[in-house]
């Protein structure tokens, strides 16, 4: 009871620390001469939030991108760490899967997104079919990753099967596989769980795109007589461009910081890693922080031009509008 | 802005939803301090040396969780009542990684339990770790091995004692089905072999089971098997050379350990009773890997004495029980070297009331109160091996009592994290995976910090 009392006294102090500070910077800007009341209010209320984006996020990042440059003791050692990462074979297998992976998930995930969409929509049952795919979103990377080593577990074949894939082709005749160890069919299994879990989103917000079609157009263009074929192409994907270009940039950003799925499943065995998850077991496992630093740092320079992309699109959206 | 100026129920909303939030948050944290309350029932004679502290709190860190945490914790409950040291204890699965976090951010533990002698001198490295008082010494020089007591010292300078113990390199077998089949217990490594040949011969089911998954640290029960044949068939002195990298990893004698092995797991043959081909070493879990001795699908199993607690509830550990196990032979009969693992207890702060813990952790009232509540051994000398729960740990405990046992700490946990805990692991898993052993031996020496 005491434990509780004190945690009780903990949260009114707290409470009312942020109280005083926001009351404080409330007065502050209140009682800022009139020509600099506007700067100050913007001031006031961005600072806390600036001051712990840097402590945050822009200082960290400075220190990643010098440890970068920086062995195991912390010496300053060039671009060793960056000749490792395009020389050393395993680390070239990693970069190698990364591609795989940031081509094949969003345009997969993307174009059967689309069709799906396509066919269900006004279909009998739409919001089912659309639950129905639209569930593995919500569960999370690693629980995705669990169920499917279930999925691919592999037993010899004089045992009882206990996963569903081996089930599968036993029953069809076939000999039970190991489908994670064999590389580098690997990464491809591995890459079908994120597309399992990523072609919900793209469904959804594609369906929400076509839904969004002003229907003179559809109709118009059925009076000209357009095939359903021509329709699809000359009318429905130039009005979801925009959502499409969401689609795939968000997807390809996931995509490009996978590591649970990976963790999960292979833990980068059987040349499956990929940069987040090699960045991981650099600086945490084999203990050579400057190695993991250099592959954060990669895989920064790598999403940039997607994140800025997105956003340049976004605004120019909403410029259209 | 307008909103803002307009609105004054907004300074209290968020004020209120603050409050919500930090509540909800504490909800959760308060579990696992039970206890207390009881009546004194111990006999606080044996802890009149350590002082009493009221409510003074110490906060300990380790690798242990679930049942073995609680054990643990049971074994530290006198210590509590007769001193009044409140201990605060939080194990982790993740503290290999967090300790060192936990220190760089100036926030570590008052005690830091270390399964890997390596990791505490990459601590000791970092400059936080204190050396250890001089009772624990004491009590350490009474009650250990030398090298025992070399685990816990860094560059000439103790920092702790071990905690507990256990023994590697057992082969757990079913008494019956041994019988049955008239199959005995190997005195050699050459008999072992001999014994492996005749069980596959006979058909009725696989030598061997085995299973090297463990999640991110897949692979770490090959290194075991690894380990096990340097130090027998190579002996202790190579065996310190090649943990120390004193010989290179490739070096012919680890090859050849690396091959003896490899004639039992990478042979369709001999491996994987229950389970499948070779590499469904890879994809079987650790705890899972065993369950076929009891089945009949294989006859042995190669894990630690922690194996016991993987096997079904119930199942008997007894020599004629359900299972039972026999030590690794050596190359000639009657060989006495066995390889281990173990604790190491460290602190980071020098507060009296840590102090005494500290010391309560090295002595023979801790080793005999964690001994008693079962599935644990301690190399402590003056451990009373009645006290263990079933004859496996009373035997293990008598084997690390033994001056003549040759006792070699698990390599892997004594190589630098880069190899022992990283490319020692992934070489294993790349080698039963179809990997040639002198490709793999030379990734591993390769990845040798210089």
């Amino acid at each position: 009871m005491e434990d509780l009392g004190e945690k009780f006294l903990q949260v009114v102090i707290a409470m009312a620390i942020f109280a005083a500070v926001i009351g404080i910077i409330m007065l502050l800007v209140d009682r800022a001469p009139k020509s600099f009341r506007d700067k100050a209010t913007i001031i006031g209320f961005l600072a806390p939030a600036a001051i712990l984006l840097i402590v945050g996020m822009v200082w960290p990042a400075l220190q990643t991108t010098f440890l970068a440059f920086t062995d195991r003791d912390g010496n300053i050692n060039g671009i060793d760490n960056f000749i490792w990462m395009f020389t050393e074979p395993t680390a070239l297998v990693t970069l190698r899967n990364t591609v795989l992976w940031v081509i094949l998930v969003p345009t997969i995930s993307t174009i059967i997104g689309l069709v799906y969409a396509v066919f269900i929509d006004k279909a009998h049952g739409e919001r089912v079919l659309k639950a129905l795919v639209f569930m593995p979103m919500a569960i999370s990377m690693v629980g995705a990753g669990i169920i499917w080593n279930f999925m691919y577990a592999f037993r010899g074949s004089e045992q009882e099967q206990i996963g569903l894939v081996n089930q599968i082709l036993v029953w069809f005749g076939g000999e039970p596989r190991q489908f994670l160890l064999d590389a580098p069919g690997n990464t491809f299994f591995l890459i079908a769980v994120m597309v399992w879990i990523q072609v919900g989103f793209a469904m959804v917000i594609l369906s929400a795109a076509i839904k969004g079609i002003p229907a003179d157009i559809v109709e118009a263009s059925r009076l000209d007589g357009a095939t359903a074929w021509q329709q699809f192409w000359s009318i429905t994907i130039p009005s979801i461009r925009g959502a499409l270009v969401v689609v795939i940039t968000t997807i390809t950003i996931i995509t490009l910081k996978v590591f649970d799925i990976v963790r999960t499943m292979t833990a980068g065995n059987y040349d499956t890693s990929v940069i987040a998850n090699e960045m991981y077991t650099q600086a945490f496992r084999a203990n050579e922080p400057g190695r993991g630093a250099a592959l954060a740092l990669i895989l920064f320079l790598m999403v940039l031009p997607v994140v800025i992309y997105n956003a340049r699109v976004l605004k120019k959206q909403k410029e259209i509008r | 802005m307008a909103i803002i100026r307009g609105n004054k129920a907004v300074l209290p909303v968020a004020a209120l939803s603050v409050l919500v939030l930090t509540l909800s948050a504490c909800g959760s944290g308060s579990e696992g301090e039970g206890g207390g309350g009881d009546e004194p029932t111990a006999d606080c004679a044996a802890y009149e040396e350590y002082g009493t502290f009221d409510g003074e709190e110490v906060s300990v860190y380790s690798t242990i969780v679930d049942i073995e945490a609680e054990r643990l914790e049971n074994s530290w409950a006198d210590f509590t009542e007769c001193t009044g040291v409140e201990v605060v204890y939080e194990g982790s699965k993740e503290f290999e990684t967090q300790i060192g976090v936990r220190s760089q951010a100036g926030n570590p533990p008052d005690i830091a339990v270390f399964p890997q002698p390596g990791l505490l001198a990459a601590e000791v490295a970092s400059g936080n770790v204190l050396p250890a008082p001089d009772a624990v010494e004491a009590l350490v020089d009474e009650n250990w091995s030398e090298d025992w007591k070399g685990y816990g010292t860094v560059d000439g300078e103790f920092y702790g004692a071990p905690m507990l113990a256990n023994v590697k390199g057992y082969v757990w077998y079913s008494p019956a089905t041994f019988e049955e089949n008239g199959w005995a217990i190997p005195e050699t490594l050459d008999d072992m072999m001999t014994l492996t040949e005749d069980i596959a011969a006979d058909g009725t089911m696989k030598p061997w089971c085995a299973g090297f998954e463990s999640g991110e640290a897949t692979g770490w029960p090959g290194t075991d098997w690894v380990e096990d044949y340097v130090l027998r068939q190579a002996g202790p002195e190579v065996y310190d050379q090649w943990v120390n990298h004193e010989i290179p990893f490739n070096d012919p004698q680890i090859v050849e350990a690396f091959d003896s092995v490899g004639e039992i797991l990478k042979n369709d043959e001999y491996v994987n009773g229950g389970f499948g081909d070779v590499r469904s070493i890879l994809t079987t879990p650790f705890a899972d890997a065993g369950q076929p001795v009891l089945d009949g699908a294989c006859a042995m199993h190669h894990q630690a004495s922690f194996q016991a607690v993987n096997w079904p509830e119930g199942t008997e550990i007894a020599e004629d029980g359900d299972v039972w196990a026999f030590m690794t032979p050596g190359v000639e009969a009657g060989s006495n070297a066995i390889t281990g693992g173990g604790e190491i207890i460290a602190a980071y702060s020098d507060e009296p009331a840590v102090v005494a813990f500290q010391t309560f952790m090295a002595s023979a009232e801790f080793a005999n109160n964690r001994v008693s509540e079962g599935a644990a051994i301690s190399a402590n000398q003056a451990l009373d091996a009645s006290l263990a729960q079933n004859p496996l740990d009373r035997q293990s405990i008598e084997l690390l009592q033994d001056e003549n046992t040759v006792f070699r700490f698990d390599g892997s946990d004594l190589m630098p994290g880069a190899v022992g805990a990283n490319s020692f692991w992934s070489g294993i898993v790349e080698w039963i995976n179809g990997t040639p052993t002198d490709e793999v031996v030379d990734t591993i020496e390769s990845s040798w910090p210089q």
